[in-house]
């Protein structure tokens, strides 16, 4: 008697999971983005304007962050996984491979713009003129010393970093460690400032043992942080972002970031681009390598600190939901990405005609992308 | 003994001036606590609704629009692929072409065009599929003004001046032409009440969001409140007191304190991982708020259980009831009000979640209404969250004004439990 019992029920939680199974997995009919909040103010307008144009249901777009996107991509292929995922960087090669173990085979990647990012100050101080390297002598755990050792970084004040610099103390608000925003800036601004000292920019190029280590020991690294490529030792230097004090993480906000320039006067802060058009009347971005963050220039690639955006497809799911190929040919528009495109009035910086040529072709053969080039 | 009887008296005098003043310190401590409470409420309020009022207001920009055929390029108005494909936009681009004709130059004209909200162009298709016989013909309409144009408007009496960074001096003085011509007002914003999300902050309303909090409490109270109480009735009515139930009691009062996020954690394992119910959809959503409001409900309903005196349920018993009908007949109708003010604080505090809900796919963006259970959806809090963090400035006021909104619910429950409490509650 008790053993019946206790069979049906097993029986009956066995019969709801597969019903439950078998219903939801049933057909989604609208396409499900996932991926970089630095991608999605752009990914949105387009789902947005493809869902009223065409009718279909509008794409339904989550904000993960480019990592937590990728995880969610790359899980299998099938109604419940995404379609698309956005990155605010390429797809590193250890996610291309956990997508090829998942079944997820042919991926197409579409660069669709780019976008810059801006170190600011309140409209009330003066323009700041920097470069890479002060904004990593700035703010950066570990510099070169007196003896071209590193020691933990001494700088208090900006006029310490370059004399040219007003005295005011070096506080800058930036994104935490999770944000797409910040390993960006870790790579171009900081990397590129580490680069101007000659021993770490061997140090960069170096995959000789040998080299690498009398660098290191010359630079006083610690022989744990070996690695056959000097390249891995030296971003580990050089992307690392000091934590005594002068970068405040403020979460991933940048509205607050905002805010809080506009309190403190002293402040700078970093976000993206498309931020800094919309606060022009609070907020001026600094001068870079003596280039200005402006439209024009990041997208003539003369300011230094921008990036590539992409969004990543999955091959099998084109013509299994309804409307991919109609988001990748919206997204792929003149009017969507070109010169004078919504998304260039939403910020997103265009890419040269000649790349866009290229990449809507591909996107139009659905080509998929392979290994290569992939870090 | 009568000096120290005296003594005694000045003592306590003494003693009592003291103990008189110590009072109203006390009182006075008391009232400066209500007071710093009352003005950091005060504070916050001023704060949001001075921030948001103005997002109830949208500008707008009064045009003549001809339905011309040629420009739409529709022959047959039944024809849905010449429908779909037609530049409504085109429509407005010429009206207001024709409203300023000395404007030349390719980016003079498009900066011209954008001085209407880009969704105009889906405005006027749905008007003309609702009214054919408008095709070929002019009628006046007042559009929404793009959000740049909205704030510099609406910043135009400002003290430190108008926001001008968006807002070139070319469109500035279209803008002046139009004022003057009394073509551009400020009116009642409709969209923010019955649209779902957008990009465009004029085009964005909180209703998607409301239906979506709708759905997902509706999922919460009809799961959490039946199971809250059966779990309440029996470890109150029917479980032995033992080291078992010591156990279950310990452990629902701390589920009551774990971290929301958890249970959200809990939820993606289970509900999508394990049984596949789709992501976003109000119905996990709902799920995971059951579980999260559960502990509550369950403590609730016991205290008002406990609450019952034992002197009803032994008169019932001892004109012959049953265990089960002294519960059914006696103590829940009893207890009715108790419980029901716990679930429905139980539902604000489900209401306002964000954060289960940020690992279970409902922060996304989501512009359809949604229309049931497993359709994707998205919740108040969640849009509030979302619109912080836009980069458009016009969607700070949209933040303030959801905020608002939400507010409005929460008062609104929160006084229907006090009510509630009023009205039902039986005193012994």
């Amino acid at each position: 008697m008790k053993n019946t019992h206790k069979l049906a029920i097993a029986g009956a939680a066995m019969a709801l999971s597969m019903a439950s199974t078998t219903v939801f997995a049933a057909a989604r009919d609208y396409i499900s983005i996932v991926g970089s909040s630095t991608v999605y103010p752009f990914s949105t307008v387009v789902a947005e304007r493809f869902g009223k144009s065409t009718g279909n249901p509008t794409p339904k777009v989550e904000s993960t962050g480019t990592g937590g996107g990728m995880k969610l991509f790359c899980s299998g292929v099938g109604s419940e996984n995404p379609d698309i995922t956005n990155a605010s960087r390429q797809m590193k090669k250890s996610e291309f491979e956990m997508c090829q173990e998942n079944g997820v085979k042919d991926i197409i990647e579409v660069q669709v713009g780019f976008d810059g990012i801006v170190v600011a100050n309140s409209k009330e101080s003066p323009l700041m003129k920097l470069t890479r390297k002060d904004l990593y002598l700035a703010l950066a755990a570990k510099v070169p010393g007196a003896d071209g050792k590193l020691i933990d970084n001494p700088y208090k004040t900006w006029k310490e970093v370059n004399p040219t610099l007003p005295a005011t103390k070096i506080e800058v608000l930036g994104p935490p460690p999770t944000s797409g925003t910040r390993d960006a800036f870790a790579e171009l601004a900081m990397e590129g400032g580490a680069k101007k000292f000659a021993d770490l920019a061997a140090l960069r190029g170096s995959t000789d043992e040998a080299e690498i280590k009398s660098l290191m020991a010359k630079l006083g690294i610690p022989a744990g942080a070996f690695n056959a490529k000097g390249k891995k030792v030296f971003q580990a230097v050089a992307q690392a972002i000091r934590e005594d004090g002068p970068y405040i993480e403020a979460g991933e906000n940048d509205n607050l970031i905002i805010q809080k320039l506009e309190a403190n006067h002293d402040a700078m802060g970093i976000f993206g681009f498309s931020f800094l058009d919309q606060n022009s009347d609070k907020v001026q971005g600094s001068i870079i390598e003596g280039i200005a963050p402006e439209f024009d220039t990041i997208a003539d690639k003369s300011y230094s600190v921008s990036r590539p955006l992409f969004f990543y497809v999955k091959k099998a799911h084109i013509g299994v939901i309804p409307g991919i190929d109609g988001f990748l040919a919206e997204f792929t528009s003149e009017k969507a990405w070109g010169g004078d495109g919504y998304l260039a009035e939403k910020g997103m910086i265009p890419m040269p005609a000649a790349l866009r040529t290229e990449v809507g072709a591909n996107v139009l053969n659905q080509k998929p992308m392979t290994a290569d080039g992939l870090h | 003994m009568t000096e120290s009887k005296q003594s005694h008296t000045a003592i306590i005098q003494r003693s009592l001036a003291r103990r008189y003043r110590a009072e109203k310190r006390f009182r006075a401590y008391g009232l400066m606590a209500i007071t710093f409470g009352l003005l950091c409420v005060a504070l916050l309020f001023t704060d949001i609704i001075s921030k948001g009022y103005k997002a109830f207001l949208q500008t707008s920009i009064q045009l003549n629009i001809t339905y011309d055929a040629d420009v739409l390029g529709i022959s047959d108005l039944n024809n849905k692929q010449q429908v779909a494909l037609a530049d409504f936009q085109g429509l407005v681009k010429k009206s207001l072409q024709a409203r300023f004709p000395d404007v030349t130059g390719r980016k003079e004209k498009r900066d011209l065009v954008s001085l209407v909200s880009s969704g105009a162009g889906y405005d006027l298709r749905d008007r003309l599929i609702a009214n054919p016989q408008l095709l070929g013909n002019t009628e006046t309409l007042w559009l929404s003004a793009d959000d740049d144009i909205d704030t510099y408007y609406k910043s135009m009496g400002d003290e430190n001046g108008a926001f001008t960074g968006r807002t070139s001096e070319m469109r500035q003085g279209w803008i002046e032409t139009l004022k003057q011509d009394g073509d551009i007002k400020l009116g009642l914003n409709r969209v923010f009440f019955t649209h779902g999300d957008s990009r465009e902050p004029e085009q964005a309303g909180i209703w998607g969001a409301a239906m979506g909090s709708l759905f997902t409490l509706i999922i919460t109270l009809s799961l959490s409140f039946p199971i809250g109480v059966a779990a309440a009735v029996y470890l109150e009515e029917f479980a032995p007191r033992n080291r078992w139930t010591d156990l279950i009691e310990v452990n629902i009062n701390n589920l009551a304190a774990v971290p929301s996020i958890i249970f959200g954690l809990l939820g993606l394992a289970i509900f999508i991982n394990f049984f596949h119910v789709p992501r976003s959809v109000p119905l996990v959503g709902g799920l995971v708020l059951t579980l999260m409001t559960l502990p509550t409900i369950i403590i609730s309903s016991r205290a008002s259980i406990k609450a019952v005196p034992p002197s009803i349920r032994e008169a019932a018993i001892g004109v012959g009831a049953s265990p089960m009908q002294v519960v059914l007949h006696h103590v829940l109708p009893l207890a009715m009000p108790g419980m029901l003010t716990g679930a429905i604080i139980g539902m604000a505090q489900a209401l306002g979640e964000t954060a289960p809900l940020l690992m279970i796919g409902m922060v996304a963006f989501i512009v359809d209404i949604p229309g049931g259970f497993t359709e994707p959806a998205t919740v108040l809090p969640v849009q509030i969250f979302l619109w912080a963090d836009s980069p458009e400035r016009a969607f700070v006021e949209k933040t303030s004004a959801a905020i608002m909104v939400l507010l409005a619910f929460l008062i609104m429950m929160n006084t229907l439990a006090v009510v509630l409490r009023k009205r039902l509650e039986r005193r012994w």
